[in-house]
């Protein structure tokens, strides 16, 4: 592949992802006050000196929004991993081995899909204690249903090729099989899905703290921002629009990428036209 | 000035199509390049040729129709004299499904599957206003006689996926023959086809076009079959005419060696083995099921001699390949026993030693699916290599130069990925990849199949040059009696799920026949004028003497 | 065996062949039941099995052992787990969901209203985005490639990016902030008229549409597509059908069931959407209903709405599936 390949859309996907992580990674550096510190009166304007401003409690807004790359970024990352590393494992496994396995995963899988997954999130998270690793691991467990569901679809789609039937007949072990007969042809459709389902996380872990059951003050997370500022808005006071439009910016750019991704993989399988 | 007897001329016809190669710019490719052509009224052309001769652009060009991307970029076509390129867009729907009408290859997806077949059959002509509703049914039932429907009062009443796929493609025909056209265009109407079927779909569609007096183009790779049906022939290649004349020269004195060897594809024989008892395989009296219910093998017991050939013949669903599965251990039998070199097999697959599975390989009928597309050639034939014998380094790479010269190939093709090759050098890798473990025993499943005849012709010889070099047995599965005259030592005719014929070829392939085998052989189009004709008269008799 | 049972066996094993339609609605009928009563168990037993006392929780920093004691007792949490799944059940049937913990008071009586409040505006919301959904969905067809379905394919990607209160926030923010056209919050109560409660929806209907109508849309267009691509539109078009007969007479019949599918599914996920959008209007249905009662951990309420939210979801994703099957002319018209 070729850098000029890539077309613009997707170049702006890339920058965006990268110019956020890249305010996460250096967020004490970059950051102009701290995340906590109060520094001036109650949803202040912009200014020089704040340069967009302060939230509901004085704090600057500029350096929360970087702080809050920090949280939203790693929070999302790691629940989208994890709930990968889940789905992938177990739809694989179901794939190869068939028969009660399979069964048993999917039918399960039916059953924990056939709940919305923000409710299924608040009746969970109502029990729950509050703690940033409950959030991770309830984010991936729900969200490794649907990589769970793809997983499978596509695993099978491989697993039925005649060529692996063929590394069957030549006696290969199910690790051959999966690692260097399946995978390498899944990898593509996988790839997208990996960006879809972070880009999910990040909208559901901002609406979870927007709700009040995420990320919990004093931390900044964008989401919570948003909750935060929200009743200033009613005095036209736009903080709670700029963590909310971060979210927006930041699942457009990685869609952007998901959906160069999904077009290359669909021009990959179209093939040559029948003459 | 107009010729009245002429009905279609195309004249210097040239097609071209945007391409984008992944990765690439984009690419104007030429498809046609300056065919000719004439065709009077009532009469029969076939354009004849191998997949990306261009003879189904041609064909739809007719209908001044181009699929996907693909563009007429010169010449003309001239229907009555009036060239049809040059008219408006509504010019050009009066013309489609009222002047010429289409019947495609797959009548099973080029029918609506929301509608009734009959209202499909007349819809052409009620919105073209060229009869009443009343008329149209008329013709439709009419249609449906002439060509051998079942039922045909009410046959229209039926949906698509309610009647056969031999049903469905004279259906077709019907609906194309139902405005009154002048022209028809089959696209390759009877390929989807078994052969015994075919040879009913063939034989109504002539009928119903010389009882219409309709002419037609008839797109076909296969020679046979359009010479049983053309007055004209023309050769195509590449998109370029390679010869074009008289269906009786053609077939009788071609003048090109392409149209030659197109003619004398069939012509491979092979002396059959007088010595047949050193077994090697030996399948008796099994059977096998699908999910424990479907039973799709009956009894089956056949046997296969050291160093020679088996060739299984049978149409779709006669339980052909099952077989092979149940060799193979992919589907495990539930009576009866399969041996080989005189040890019982295990029946599933993982009971079975590492040395049986490298003795018994399998070819299969898609080598674009037997491969994955994610390794390299060098990387497919050089596993079983590593895996069975532990080849590494310097002996592997010499071993897999061997076999790659060995498929007539050469050391330039290791770092390739199966998607830059042609379907016969996939093939030929395939085989490449099955000889590496060394087998006794190599399975095929109607490898050329999916070839062209003069590249499934190419891989037939390779086969059989290998057995004479490496004294591997086969067991050949295919539905084409003619391979099996040019490879089989021994034969078994199987039909839903049971051996119906099984011995040496002299014995299976002479006189006394059972029916089936009597059909199975009749059906086969032979490379010669009047053989359809022939046939169905014997047919006639037949069944008057019954 | 007797003799008249081998007889009825192949009777009763005949009427999936003869009424292969009709036995996969019944299969699908059962199956939603089947699910309803899992999804039942598993908010119930994932309630129980989790970690985290509630009597602990719910008296916080005075929790004194007798205190707590006192509180199972009076809650109920001292029976076995299994008799009081099946109260609950049972009274769920009924429609009684038990009292909460929080207000002391019947959570029936208090869903009852709250739920009209949300099917209310799930209902507008669903009147407006499913027509401009498939409109828009046929328009991206139409012109194909071309620059309008270029336009609708980036806005579509930009919106379903967007989180559900953002887009709330900015509407709020323009049109009731500084145009001053829209009432916020978005409180409705018993005495109000009808105008005037529409009027108070204006906003979150909006919202819940823009939510949507992105994900609909693409997926109307996207099954559109696989129809007109397939062999039969080429049929007709060699027939010299114009394209708007083609379309009419052999597009739309095979495209119903793969739109009314789509459109199905996305109603599903207004089940989600609402709950965001009423937090974000104060609008008093559900959803708020839920979040308020997650925030105290009022568990009767948290069950009962999750168990509703659920069932709806089930429901429409059910109806989903009847309909593709009604669609298909293979089961209505078997051989």
């Amino acid at each position: 592949m070729r850098m000029k390949d890539i077309p613009l859309s997707a170049w702006i996907g890339i920058i965006g992802i990268l110019l956020a992580f890249f305010l996460a990674i250096f967020a004490p550096l970059i950051a102009p006050y701290g995340e906590r510190e109060v520094v001036g009166e109650i949803w202040e304007q912009m200014s020089s000196q704040y340069l967009l401003g302060t939230d509901n409690l004085g704090r600057d807004l500029l350096s929360r929004m970087i702080y809050g790359a920090r949280t939203t970024l790693f929070v999302a990352l790691a629940a989208s991993v994890l709930s990968f590393s889940i789905g992938i494992f177990l739809s694989f496994t179901a794939a190869v081995t068939r028969g009660i396995v399979d069964q048993v995963l999917s039918r399960f899988n039916d059953l924990m899909m056939s709940v919305p997954t923000l409710i299924f999130a608040l009746v969970v998270l109502a029990v729950l204690p509050q703690n940033i690793w409950i959030l991770i691991t309830v984010m991936a467990v729900l969200d490794s249903t649907r990589v769970f569901r793809l997983g499978r679809a596509v695993a099978l789609d491989v697993a039925v090729m005649e060529f692996v039937e063929a590394a069957r007949l030549r006696g290969e072990g199910s690790m051959w099989i999966i690692f260097r007969e399946i995978l390498p042809n899944t990898l593509s459709p996988l790839l997208a899905e990996f960006g879809l389902r972070f880009a999910f996380s990040i909208l559901f872990l901002s609406t979870l703290s927007f709700l009040g059951l995420g990320i919990q003050p004093p931390a900044a997370d964008w989401g919570g921002m948003v909750k935060d500022n929200k009743d200033g808005i009613i005095f036209g006071i736009p903080a709670a629009l700029i963590p909310g439009g971060a979210i927006a910016a930041l699942a457009i750019c990685v869609n952007l990428v998901v959906d160069w991704l999904l077009r290359r993989t669909s021009s990959l399988k179209g093939g040559r036209g029948d003459a | 000035m107009p010729d009245d007897t002429k009905l279609l001329s195309v004249k210097d016809l040239k097609i071209g199509a945007t391409i984008y190669p992944p990765g690439e710019d984009p690419q104007d490719i030429g498809i046609v390049h300056g065919v000719s052509f004439d065709l009077e009224k009532g009469k029969v052309l076939g354009l004849i040729g191998e997949s990306g001769a261009g003879k189904s652009t041609i064909g739809l060009a007719s209908m001044a129709y181009g699929r996907g991307g693909i563009r007429i970029t010169g010449g003309e076509v001239l229907l009555n004299g009036e060239d049809i390129l040059k008219l408006s867009k509504s010019g050009v729907r009066k013309l489609r499904g009222a002047k010429v009408c289409y019947v495609a290859q797959s009548a099973a997806a080029a029918f609506n599957p929301a509608h009734k077949l009959g209202d499909q059959v007349i819809e052409a002509s009620l919105k073209h206003g060229l009869m009443t509703k009343e008329e149209a049914r008329k013709r439709a039932l009419y249609l449906f006689q002439v060509l051998g429907l079942p039922n045909p009062e009410t046959f229209g009443d039926r949906f698509p996926h309610q009647v056969s796929g031999g049903q469905l493609q004279r259906a077709m025909t019907a609906m194309a023959l139902c405005p009154n056209p002048e022209l028809i265009v089959f696209d390759e109407p009877t390929t989807a086809l078994d052969v015994t079927t075919q040879i009913d779909v063939l034989a109504a569609i002539k009928h119903a076009i010389e009882e219409t007096d309709t002419a037609a183009l008839y797109i076909t790779h296969d020679l046979a079959v359009v010479a049983q049906i053309s007055d004209d022939i023309m050769v195509l290649r590449n998109g370029h005419m390679v010869e074009y004349g008289t269906a009786q020269q053609i077939i009788e004195a071609p003048k090109e060696e392409y149209t030659r060897a197109l003619v004398n594809v069939r012509e491979m024989k092979k002396a059959e083995a007088q010595d047949q008892s050193d077994v090697i395989l030996s399948v008796d009296h099994v059977s096998a099921s699908y999910g424990g219910h479907f039973k799709v093998l009956h009894d089956v017991s056949l046997t296969l001699a050291r160093g020679q050939t088996l060739a299984i013949v049978g149409e779709s669903g006669s339980g052909k390949s099952t077989l092979a599965r149940v060799i193979t251990g992919l589907l495990p039998l539930t009576e009866g026993t399969v041996s080989f070199n005189g040890e019982v097999l295990p029946p599933a697959l993982k009971q079975r030693s590492r040395d049986h599975l490298r003795r018994i390989q399998l070819i299969y009928q898609m080598a674009d699916t037997a491969m994955n597309p994610r390794q390299t050639v060098g990387e497919i034939i050089g596993r079983p290599l590593t895996f069975y014998e532990g080849l590494r380094g310097k002996a592997k790479r010499a071993r897999i130069n061997e076999l790659l010269e060995a498929i007539e190939m050469g050391d330039g093709f290791y770092d390739r990925y199966p998607a830059e090759l042609s379907g016969g050098q996939k093939q030929r890798v395939a085989i490449a990849r099955a000889l590496a473990a060394r087998p006794d025993l190599i399975l095929c499943d109607e490898p050329t199949s999916a070839l062209d005849p003069l590249v499934a012709e190419g891989i037939l010889k390779l086969l059989m040059k290998l057995q004479k070099e490496t004294q591997v047995s086969y067991v050949f599965i295919t539905h084409d009696i003619a391979i099996v005259r040019a490879i089989a030592d021994s034969i078994a005719v199987m039909l839903q799920g049971k051996v119906q014929r099984f011995g040496p070829k002299s014995k299976v392939l002479a006189p006394p026949f059972d029916d089936y085998t009597d059909l199975l052989l009749k059906s086969v189009p032979e490379m010669e004028i009047g053989w359809l004709e022939r046939v169905l008269e014997t047919r006639k008799m037949e069944s008057a003497g019954n | 065996m007797t003799d008249s049972d081998t007889d009825k066996l192949p009777a009763l094993l005949g009427f999936p062949k003869r009424y292969p339609f009709l036995t996969l609605i019944l299969q699908r009928l059962g199956l939603s039941v089947i699910l309803l009563f899992a999804v039942s168990v598993l908010i119930f037993a994932g309630v129980e099995a989790l970690p985290g006392d509630f009597a602990s929780t719910y008296l916080g920093q005075s929790a004194t052992p007798q205190a707590v004691a006192n509180i199972r007792q009076d809650l109920g949490l001292d029976r076995p787990v299994t008799t009081r799944y099946f109260e609950w059940l049972g009274g769920a049937l009924h429609g009684d969901f038990g009292t909460s913990w929080a207000s002391k008071q019947s959570v029936t009586e208090q869903i009852g209203r709250r739920l009209g409040n949300s099917l209310f505006l799930a209902f507008f919301a669903a009147i407006i985005s499913v027509p401009l959904a498939v409109g828009l969905g046929m328009l991206a067809v139409f012109y194909r490639n071309r620059f309008p379905d270029r336009l609708i394919n980036v806005i579509s990607l930009a919106a379903i990016s967007l989180p559900e209160f953002f887009i709330g926030y900015l509407l709020i923010l323009f049109f009731s902030v500084n145009l001053g056209i829209a009432t916020f919050p978005a409180t409705v109560y018993d005495t109000m008229s009808f105008g005037e409660r529409l009027s108070a929806i204006a906003l979150p209907t909006a919202t819940l549409v823009l939510v949507v109508l992105a994900h609909m849309m693409r997926m109307t267009r996207a099954a559109i597509l696989s129809v007109m691509s397939s062999a039969y539109m080429e049929t007709a078009e060699l027939k010299g059908l114009s394209a708007f007969n083609a379309i009419v007479k052999h597009a739309a019949p095979n495209a119903i069931a793969p739109i009314v599918n789509v459109v199905a599914l996305n109603l599903a996920y207004l089940v989600v959407g609402v709950v965001v959008v009423e937090v974000v209007f104060v609008y008093p249905g559900m959803g708020q209903y839920m979040v308020d009662a997650v925030t105290v951990r009022d568990m009767p309420v948290v069950q009962a709405c999750g168990l509703i939210f659920a069932a709806f979801y089930i429901l429409l994703n059910m109806l989903a599936d009847i309909i593709a099957i009604a669609a298909n002319p293979r089961l209505r018209h078997p051989r």
